[in-house]
């Protein structure tokens, strides 16, 4: 063992003399000289560079006024795509150039001498800090807190503080939804009779027009005179299918809801409430784009995969006297998402 | 007149009279609803020739009368629109079983397509190809076609046809380069996992609208390269690996002391 083996100073023990009372400040590293401080040349090198970045940027400056006066952007795609295009990168050559070039002449040219500032103690010296406390007791008896006095000062302050939060929290909460009808989310405006029409001319649909393997986006016919179209469009859109009836597999009870093959579900999804539209035809497998529920139409709709919890719920449909499709009632359960008052 | 007065009540006029009405009314309904209008009808070569094609390429798995296997559906009725779209695409003949089939070089030339075709069409009445004023996007409304694209075709296809992922490896492909042709064919006919769209759904017109806004599209972004349209997957990859990755350069640059 020779002077020089450093492993001693590293050995854990519990011989308390080994370790330093605490860890000498290390200070800061030595000033280092750049190259461009050292060597004249490097200094020109970094100063041409520099030169060459503003150079740069002007030179885009210059590329944008030019491409401003002579690329206008015109009529077609390509033309606004091609003046956007040359726009774009002689800005930005222009900006980058100004500013790669000041942190580049920062860095290696202008002047790196180190200074350290000290931090001072954060704790304030013990005559500001017994001030302090005796102001504060001294404020508190002369208010009378904690003696027992002007109890009814303290009993109105408590309710004045307590009730102030009201002017704030009734109108947020009031202001989340005018309306706190939540028996709405339970119907949509299909009712019995209301024909279905394509999505987003509004024409009716025959029977005849789907044909096996179609897809109908549906909104209920008339849906232009609600008084508001776009919120009962949302609870009410509905995907109609029409599956060859052998591969319809229907319940019992539900077995008088399509026609033919031709079933028609919600378009809103109970999970969330993305609109369900992705159908396969193939497979009869309906998706919602968003977090890829997946449910079966071939089977009531009910899920095979993905988040949701719910099948769609079904409309129940028939026939009119005229060959137009028609709802024979409202959903039998509330659309989309569930929420807290929904029963089932 | 009298010769006319006479014939009127000949035992067969009623019959006479009634097939006139049939066909007048047949003639009239097929020229008003258009009708399959091929360019020009096939003749019985067409269909020999179109047998035999079929008999070599597709019979081993739609069968020798194209009544379909356990592999393979039945073509009877699928209409001329159904092979020239999935022969005319490269989707059939099918070179390996999959999720679904994919487009590859296209295997016959047009005129064994229209061949075959014609003989597929024979076999049992089906949407036939559209003629070239159905599909020719100039005549289409654009700002329609945008309209119905986003109800009927928009979450599968992305808003600008893009394409989009199916379920497991299916999915629904981009038609930047579909032919209008094609385009109106897939609508009509349903290929593979999409949906049919017939003329009582979508008319005929409003097809080509939806071909007008296709078409529309492929001039590209205005604002630059779109990253393929296909939304935040490419775009998020772009920002978090290319912007990120340049903003972390930056800052280890401006905090790096000069050598």
């Amino acid at each position: 063992m020779n002077a020089d083996d450093s492993s001693k100073d590293l050995v854990v023990g519990t011989d308390g003399e080994k370790y330093p009372a605490r860890f000498a400040d290390p200070g800061l590293p030595e000033h280092r000289d750049r190259l461009a401080d050292r060597d004249p040349a490097a200094a020109k090198r970094a100063e041409r560079q520099v030169a060459v970045l503003f150079g740069l940027s002007a030179l885009g400056t210059i590329g944008f006024l030019l491409a401003y006066f002579l690329v206008p952007p015109g009529q077609s795609v390509s033309s606004i795509r091609l003046s956007n295009l040359l726009l774009g990168l002689s800005l930005s050559l222009g900006m980058l150039g100004v500013g790669l070039g000041a942190v580049h002449w920062a860095k290696t040219l202008m002047s790196d001498h180190e200074r350290v500032e000290e931090r001072h103690p954060q704790r304030s010296i013990d005559a500001d800090r017994a001030g302090a406390i005796a102001a504060l007791k001294a404020v508190a008896a002369d208010s009378g807190v904690g003696v027992g006095r002007r109890g009814l000062l303290k009993g109105a302050l408590i309710g004045a503080i307590g009730l102030l939060p009201l002017s704030i929290a009734v109108p947020l909460i009031g202001n989340v939804g005018g309306d706190w009808d939540t028996n709405k989310f339970r119907h949509t405006i299909w009712r019995a009779g209301r024909r279905l029409a394509r999505d987003p001319s509004g024409t009716a649909i025959k029977a005849t027009d789907v044909t096996i393997g179609s897809v109908f986006h549906v909104i209920p016919e008339g849906l232009e005179a609600e008084a508001h179209p776009l919120e009962e469009k949302a609870k009410a859109v509905v995907l109609l299918i029409r599956l060859d009836p052998r591969d319809l597999n229907e319940a019992p009870e539900k077995k008088s809801w399509s026609y033919y093959g031709i079933v028609a579900y919600s378009k809103i999804c109970t999970h969330v409430g993305c609109p369900v539209a992705l159908y396969e035809q193939q497979t009869h497998h309906l998706l919602c784009p968003c977090h890829q529920s997946t449910f079966d139409v071939s089977n009531g709709a009910k899920v095979v995969f993905g988040p949701a919890r719910r099948p769609l719920p079904q409309l129940p449909i028939a026939v009119d006297a005229e060959g137009y499709l028609v709802a024979q009632s409202d959903f039998h359960e509330p659309i989309g998402p569930s929420y807290w008052e929904r029963l089932k | 007149m009298k010769a006319l007065g006479a014939h009127r009540y000949h035992r067969f006029a009623p019959v006479a009279l009634l097939l006139l009405a049939l066909l007048a009314i047949g003639s009239g309904y097929a020229a008003l609803t258009g009708g399959p209008a091929a360019a020009a009808a096939p003749t019985a070569d067409d269909i020999a020739a179109g047998s035999q094609l079929f008999r070599a390429n597709c019979a081993t798995c739609h069968g020798p009368n194209a009544s379909g296997s356990r592999n393979a559906p039945a073509l009877i009725g699928v209409g001329a629109a159904a092979v020239d779209f999935q022969v005319g695409t490269g989707r059939m003949p099918m070179k390996a079983s999959g999720p679904q089939a994919l487009t590859k070089p296209v295997q016959f030339d047009q005129q064994q397509i229209d061949q075959l075709a014609a003989y597929v069409a024979s076999l049992g009445a089906g949407p036939a190809v559209p003629t070239v004023e159905q599909v020719d996007p100039t005549l289409g409304n654009a700002a329609n076609g945008m309209a119905l694209f986003r109800t009927n075709c928009a979450m599968c296809h992305n808003a600008v046809g893009g394409g989009g992922a199916l379920s497991q490896g299916k999915f629904a492909p981009a038609l930047w380069t579909t032919t209008p042709t094609h385009i109106f064919e897939a609508m009509l006919t349903g290929p593979q996992s999409m949906p049919v769209f017939n003329n009582a759904n979508l008319s005929a017109a409003e097809k080509r609208d939806v071909i007008a806004y296709l078409v529309a599209q492929r001039e590209g972004s205005p604002g630059g390269t779109d990253l393929g349209s296909i939304g935040p997957v490419s775009e998020g990859l772009w920002v978090w690996v290319v912007g990120l990755g340049l903003l972390i350069g930056a800052a280890v640059w401006l905090g790096a002391k000069s050598s």
